[in-house]
């Protein structure tokens, strides 16, 4: 297993990717916005699945910037605030020309889970007085006309757990009617997709979902394709592939050894 | 008392979030409850801090089995505490410059940075990288084709492994007639996850909701107190 994940990123294998229904709905909703649109986008997700969910944040921010839509940036998971500062870096180092408290604003942390979410549909400066630098909202250009989330034309979020996707889906989508759409685990997307059309507009399950998101973002804004950072979830395949294989290999071995031992009257 | 008054805490507060869902009038109830929580949210923290300790500790003072990994535990939640509640490293905000305290609690190259970045991270990660390797052991070890049951289930993994890859569709490329491209593994996974698995979970998810409910009105008409644990 360990050579298998290793040799596809040494070789640094890039696979073409189909777009899929799911990604082109979400890539959707963020592109068919006007430009300048407000979009809420909350990282609810730490370190230890940074490496198959920060890929698809990252290019929810990159599309978002393309756009110029305003990022209001926040996490329901303490370890999500580095996650969400990940994404400001890749603005100020990528997108010079969006200025903070203009363009994007981060909220820090609070506990609470869909407690928060709940106060924040109905007053935001109750549950975030200051943004994260300590700057009063009123203060903000960004955020002085903003009094709840029902003021947000879509919420992106990308959850690894609880609190996540089905707290925003439950408080904030369905009461308010607020779009949504979700990055989530591979282990969580199949838990999404009875809320898909209504209360998700769109889910990107895993990797897979987040390298099809970012071809989506390169057909359409071509010259992101010279970005390589921005190609990141789609060179993360290369692995995946050969590791599946493999899996599949060990399935097909363990069930010859089975039927084999069986026949033997061994099993 | 000491059962009777939590339990009218959550009867109330369980009313008032109720009450406030439906009646317009009542929304601000709802809020204020809202914020009860929040802060109460934050006392739990400091408790489920101190029952860390305290469970802790006792192991170490009775020299239980693995009291070692104990007083690592110990250890390193003062110091993360320490470091982080008296912001070391970290500078004044530039905008409140005369509050010492007053910077971003993970500032480049401030001591919780440090933890965060050389130890949390590295961490976490290289404990969720191992689950490749439990995967691949069970792959092995337990995915037989033991029964009906279990052969439907190694057939639908086998598809979606491979059609969450470019495999699912390099295996089909050019020999598959038009008609008959629904084959592809890629797209048997779109049908799998789309049709059967969004019936089943959403029956489930059903299930659960009316469980939710009948829970939910058992503690509130404080029938259920189960929550208040035992005397």
């Amino acid at each position: 297993m360990f050579l298998a994940v290793t040799i596809p990123i040494l070789f640094g294998t890039v696979f073409p990717e189909v777009v899929s229904k799911q990604a082109k709905m979400v890539f959707d909703s963020i592109d068919e916005l006007p430009d300048g649109s407000n979009i809420l986008l909350s990282y609810d997700f730490d370190p230890a699945s940074q490496g198959e969910l920060l890929p698809m944040a990252q290019a929810f921010t990159r599309h978002c910037s393309i756009k110029g839509h305003k990022q209001f940036y926040m996490a329901l998971w303490p370890l999500g605030s580095p996650m969400v500062d990940l994404s400001i870096d890749t603005i100020e180092s990528e997108y010079p020309n969006l200025v903070y408290g203009v363009d994007y604003v981060k909220f820090d942390y609070k506990a609470g889970g869909e407690a928060v979410i709940r106060m924040i549909t109905q007053d935001l400066r109750g549950m975030f007085p200051m943004d994260s630098k300590g700057v009063p909202l009123d203060d903000i250009p960004l955020t002085k006309n903003i009094k709840n989330i029902q003021d947000m034309d879509l919420i992106v979020n990308v959850s690894a757990g609880d609190p996540g996707t089905k707290q925003w889906v439950q408080f904030a989508a369905t009461p308010f009617g607020i779009k949504t759409v979700s990055g989530c685990t591979g282990v969580q997307a199949p838990q999404m997709y009875p809320y898909i059309p209504e209360q998700l507009a769109g889910v990107l399950g895993a990797i897979k979902a987040a390298a099809e998101y970012e071809a989506a973002i390169d057909e359409a804004y071509p010259s992101i394709a010279d970005n390589p950072k921005a190609q990141e979830a789609k060179r993360r395949m290369g692995p995946q592939l050969v590791a599946h294989s493999l899996m599949i290999v060990l399935i097909i071995i363990g069930n010859w050894i089975f039927f084999v031992s069986r026949k033997r009257g061994l099993a | 008392m000491k059962r009777t008054v939590p339990l009218i805490i959550a009867i109330v507060a369980g009313f008032v979030l109720l009450i406030a869902n439906f009646i317009p009038f009542a929304e601000s109830w709802g809020l204020t409850a809202q914020e009860w929580f929040n802060i109460l949210a934050v006392g739990a923290m400091i408790l489920g801090g101190g029952n860390l300790l305290k469970l802790h500790l006792m192991k170490v003072s009775g020299q239980r089995k693995g009291w070692g990994y104990s007083v690592v535990t110990i250890v390193c939640f003062i110091a993360t505490l320490i470091i982080g509640m008296f912001k070391m490293g970290v500078n004044p905000n530039p905008l409140t410059p005369d509050y010492a305290w007053s910077g971003y609690y993970l500032e480049s190259g401030s001591g919780l940075w440090w933890i965060y970045q050389h130890m949390v991270v590295p961490l976490t990660s290289m404990m969720f990288a191992m689950l490749a390797f439990y995967v691949a052991t069970a792959a092995f070890r337990a995915f037989r084709a033991k029964n009906t049951e279990a052969t439907l289930l190694l057939i639908t993994a086998g598809v979606v492994l491979l059609g969450r890859t470019y495999a699912g569709v390099w295996l089909f490329e050019g020999w598959l007639p038009e008609s008959m491209q629904w084959l592809r593994f890629d797209n048997l996974t779109v049908w799998i996850m789309e049709i059967p698995n969004t019936g089943g979970t959403r029956a489930i998810t059903i299930g659960i909701a009316l469980g939710v409910v009948a829970t939910s009105l058992r503690i509130l008409l404080g029938v259920d107190r189960s929550y208040l644990g035992q005397d």
